[in-house]
């Protein structure tokens, strides 16, 4: 049995308005993970955050803190502690007492507090800043601050409301690494949000992708991206091709289906399929390919309409006869031949290995 | 901690509180907002509440008849010379308006674009009259314009002329200048807000679409800063149809106003219920105009093109 | 906030023209003022020109006066009590506003701002009223907390913006550090509020000490100094002592103002910081 730091029940959030901000979630986050909470924009990730950090009361369900139901705990008694998207530096204090302000009741000796704080500045890099005023920093040395001033207080777990979100690009990636490196010495429980999928995938032990209020799937990275459990988890997450397809028979592991432009096709088998059954077969453009020559098995006809060179990799829109979308391909280019190797006035053939496909019921 | 440390089999009464206390946005700002709403209500709902009440009455020598009549309104409106007052305060009111805001605009349109550096110095400058004693400013007025007043005695001094200028006291002119001066930083803050507000890539865009300067003032500056416009004349108007000290200081016999005429009710003549109903009635007859006058000049916004 | 390009700044820039225009009105504004302290020092009963020579015994017979300076000393109560109430209601209204939504708030703040909004001869009256339907005896007590209601729409403003302008992160940052919210109130938004309060409570002493009709519907005894002054204006051997105490008002209250102002900008940049 999983040790459970946070325990989410049948949490519904709705606010004065009528939003239902976060709709019956259900799930449970484990001791020492690093779990995220990943959707886009006004999907309930931060109001979620804030119900954990005791800022807004679910008006349903119930949220247990390390065994304790949470209701009746403001949030000044909660073990958690927060970094804000604003990271809220106190303006009217230097770094120094805005990292040493949760530690007030703790009643530390002066020696102690400092030996404390300077510990901290130093688990941040930023030594030698604690006569600098909150004005005075940079957007990625507040961060920090936030980071530190939340973690001197050892809480059971630290929610991370889009910290990263205000950084440029580079400064984002170096603290990804960072972030990760810091979450695995303290061991501490972080709850992370983020709408940036490459984020999350990156850092997290597990996922759990957000939309409209719902949880649609809790997963390792991995298992989010290969295996997602729904047409919304694999569309947000990642480029993936989806065909409306019939099941046309079930042998064993594998299922024939029928789909617009691919006609019948190979795919492993889930659970309590039937035949004459609807569902959408779904493939990530990478797991396609295209050649000149027909091949043998598990392909579909069609004409090249756009391509894009990326460097690493090239990305193609195939039109497939039959099918109102084009089909999307990634390759990988793997030599350094300077066309696409195509002739896009011909027709080329994208083929696959058929255990790539995934099913999803709608 | 108290409820939350007991073991929470059924939640009692006082943990459900709680928790809907801890949950309710609406009791925690209910609670802070409490004592100035009960103040407000108190001292400014009730007694206005009592005001309409009263208006409904009747006094009889040192007494009020609490019945019901609404004979006092009858009185107002069928006394001609509450209605030659009443359309006076109004006439002057409308003028005091005219007069400050037309002034008001080009210096609020001067500091909002004109002044680069120390705006806040303007700023400053412009609403320390606001601030400061409008008895004594209106006092300064009558001073100023008095028989033997500074400018006639300055003018006599300088030889221009020989005798008092007898027109510039005690009328309806000297009210409208000392209200004009007394409620100019009315008109500039709001006006300057709505100015300021506007964003210059708009101009930009004007100029772009080939609008001259003057062009470009009447089609975009002015329209949008409209909105301080109405809410300075609103500002001005309401407040001075109710003013006492200074018709009563500069105004003489012809500059009188209706605040006169209800304070002369209530502390001389003691007929508060007579005195209520005149102040209420006016103040409606001023907010149906206020309504009119607000809605007449949506309207004649939309004709700008 | 994108700032605007040089070009849009000239954009709208009206020359100077208005430059003039402007300077006459300040002219406007401030000169008929400046008769009350040119005057104060004028060796003549008569508020006259020519100017007949320079003397202070204006000053010294203004304030040897007992009356006046019982007034003065009844206004400085009123003033300071309205004014430190007002601030204490605004600024607990001023954080439910800003920090909660309720329903029925915009009536509530509909309410308290309305003062601002309706003659003050009706407040006068209904205050009257109110205070005789009570059976309060008329005095100070009646006139302060008429000030009370006069001061707290402006306490409620000033206020108001002040706390709108930083961040509710903050408050909630304190909080999650393990502040409770009466600590968080005293180490976060007392200090950042600070000058807002200072800047209300100014303001509102200065709309209390100036106010001079609804301390003249509810006085008792005792004169408030504007309504002493208003009784003095009658006398015109009084006139010269009226101008100098005048002058000493206007000038005090113009440092109160410039002082209000210039705090309630204190902070205004940093206090960004929590927001950016
Ligand atoms: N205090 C609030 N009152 C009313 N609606 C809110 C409030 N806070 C958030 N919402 C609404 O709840 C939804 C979810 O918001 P949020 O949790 O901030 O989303 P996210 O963090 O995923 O972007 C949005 O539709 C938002 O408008
Ligand atoms: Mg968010």
């Amino acid at each position: 049995m999983a040790d459970n730091i946070i325990r989410i029940e049948n949490v519904t959030k709705q606010f004065a308005g009528g939003v239902k901000a976060v709709d019956s979630a259900n799930f449970n986050i484990e001791r020492g993970e690093f779990f995220s909470l990943l959707g886009p924009s006004g999907c309930g990730k931060t109001t979620l955050l804030r119900m954990i950090a005791g800022f807004e009361f679910p008006t349903d369900g119930e949220i247990y803190i390390d065994g304790q139901a949470s209701a009746l705990i403001p949030s000044y008694k909660r073990p958690t502690n927060m970094v804000f998207q604003s990271y809220a530096i106190f303006p009217h204090l230097n770094v120094f007492d805005n990292i040493a302000y949760g530690l007030r009741k703790d009643r530390l000796s002066r020696r102690e507090l400092k030996r404390r704080v300077d510990e901290a500045l130093a688990m941040i890099h930023l030594e030698g800043f604690g006569a600098r005023r909150g004005d005075q920093l940079s957007g990625g040395q507040r961060q920090r601050v936030a980071l530190a001033r939340a973690l001197i207080k050892r809480p059971k777990v630290l929610l991370l409301d889009e910290p990263l979100g205000a950084l440029d690009k580079k400064l984002r990636e170096e603290m990804q690494i960072e972030l990760r490196e810091l979450q695995k010495n303290v061991g501490i429980t972080f709850v992370f949000v983020t709408h940036d999928q490459e984020e999350a995938l990156s850092m997290s032990d597990r996922i759990a992708v957000m939309g409209k209020g719902v949880v649609l799937q809790i997963a390792p990275p991995k298992e989010l991206y290969e295996a997602p459990n729904s047409v919304e988890v694999a569309t947000f997450i990642g480029n993936i091709n989806l065909i409306d397809a019939t099941v046309r028979s079930v042998a064993g592991n594998e299922v024939t289906l029928d789909g617009p432009g691919f006609g019948q096709f190979r795919a492993p088998a889930i659970d309590g399929l039937k035949t004459g059954q609807k569902l959408t077969a779904a493939i990530r453009p990478e797991k396609l390919s295209l050649t000149a020559s027909r091949p043998g098995a598990n392909y579909v006809e069609g004409t090249i309409k756009a391509s894009a060179y990326l460097g690493d990799r090239s990305h193609h829109h195939v039109h497939v006869k039959g099918r109102p979308t084009p089909v999307a391909v990634a390759a990988q280019n793997m030599d350094r031949s300077m066309t696409i190797g195509i002739d896009p006035s011909k027709p080329v053939y994208v083929t696959w290995d058929p255990r790539s496909l995934i099913l999803l019921k709608s | 901690m108290t409820a939350s440390s007991a073991p929470s089999t059924a939640p009692g009464f006082f943990d459900r509180l709680r928790a809907f206390y801890l949950r309710s946005d609406a009791a925690k700002g209910y609670v802070l907002l409490s004592p100035v709403m009960i103040t407000m209500v108190i001292l400014l709902a009730a007694p206005l509440i009592l005001l309409v009440v009263y208006s409904f009455w009747t006094q009889v020598g040192l007494q009020v008849d609490t019945t019901f009549t609404t004979d006092r309104y009858n009185d107002v409106l069928g006394k001609q010379s509450y209605h030659d007052i009443f359309w006076r305060t109004i006439g002057t009111s409308s003028l005091v308006t005219l007069v400050t805001v037309g002034l008001a605009y080009p210096m609020a349109y001067y500091v909002a674009f004109g002044v680069k550096k120390y705006k806040f110095v303007w700023l400053i400058l412009l609403t320390i009259p606001f601030w400061t004693s409008y008895l004594l400013r209106a006092f300064a007025w009558k001073v100023i314009l008095g028989f033997n007043g500074v400018i006639n005695s300055g003018l006599m001094t300088l030889g221009v002329i020989q005798e008092p200028l007898e027109f510039l006291l005690y009328n309806q002119t000297a009210v409208v200048i000392t209200l004009a001066h007394a409620y100019a930083a009315f008109a500039i803050l709001p006006i300057y807000v709505s100015l300021e507000k506007i964003d210059r890539t708009l101009l930009e865009a004007a100029a772009d679409l080939g609008d001259g300067a003057w062009a470009r003032f009447w089609r975009v500056t002015f329209p949008l800063s409209l909105p301080g416009v109405i809410g300075a004349s609103l500002l001005i108007f309401v407040p001075t149809t109710g003013d006492y000290v200074t018709p009563q200081l500069v105004g003489g016999p012809t500059g009188q106003m209706i605040a006169y005429s209800i304070q002369v009710l209530f502390l001389k003549v003691g007929d508060w219920p007579l005195g209520a109903a005149l102040a209420l009635s006016s103040m409606a007859a001023v907010g149906i105009l206020v309504m009119l006058f607000v809605t007449a000049m949506q309207l004649a916004v939309r004709q700008i093109r | 906030m994108t700032k605007p390009t040089r070009a849009a700044k000239r954009m709208g820039d009206p020359g100077g023209f208005l430059a003039i225009f402007a300077l006459a009105y300040l002219l406007f504004l401030y000169v008929p003022v400046l008769f009350l302290p040119v005057f104060s020092f004028n060796d003549s009963i008569f508020v006259t020109f020519p100017l007949k020579g320079f003397t202070t015994k204006w000053y010294e017979q203004a304030f040897a006066d007992q009356d006046m300076l019982r007034a003065l000393t009844a206004s400085l109560q009123v003033g300071a009590i309205a004014s430190v109430t007002a601030t204490i209601l605004g600024l607990l209204g001023a954080k439910a506003v800003t920090r909660y939504r309720m329903p029925g708030q915009n009536v509530v703040t509909g309410l308290i701002m309305m003062p601002l909004f309706i003659p003050e001869i009706m407040l006068g009256i209904a205050l009257l009223i109110l205070v005789n339907t009570l059976f309060i005896p008329l005095g100070l007590f009646t006139i302060t907390i008429g000030h009370i209601m006069l001061c707290t729409p402006f306490a409620m403003a000033v206020l108001t913006s002040r706390l709108d302008g930083f961040d509710k992160s903050l408050e909630e940052a304190s909080m999650d550090l393990g502040e409770s919210p009466w600590m968080t109130f005293w180490r976060v938004t007392f200090p950042l509020v600070a000058p807002g309060i200072i800047s209300s409570m100014l303001l509102s002493f200065i709309v209390s000490f100036d106010e001079f009709l609804l301390s003249f519907f509810l006085q008792g005894q005792q004169p408030t100094l504007p309504v002493y002054i208003w009784s003095q204006l009658r006398f015109p051997n009084k006139l010269p002592g009226v101008l100098a105490l005048g002058a000493v008002i206007l000038i005090v209250s113009c440092i109160l103002v410039v002082i209000a102002e210039w705090v309630r900008q204190i902070g205004t940049d940093e206090r960004k910081v929590g927001v950016a």
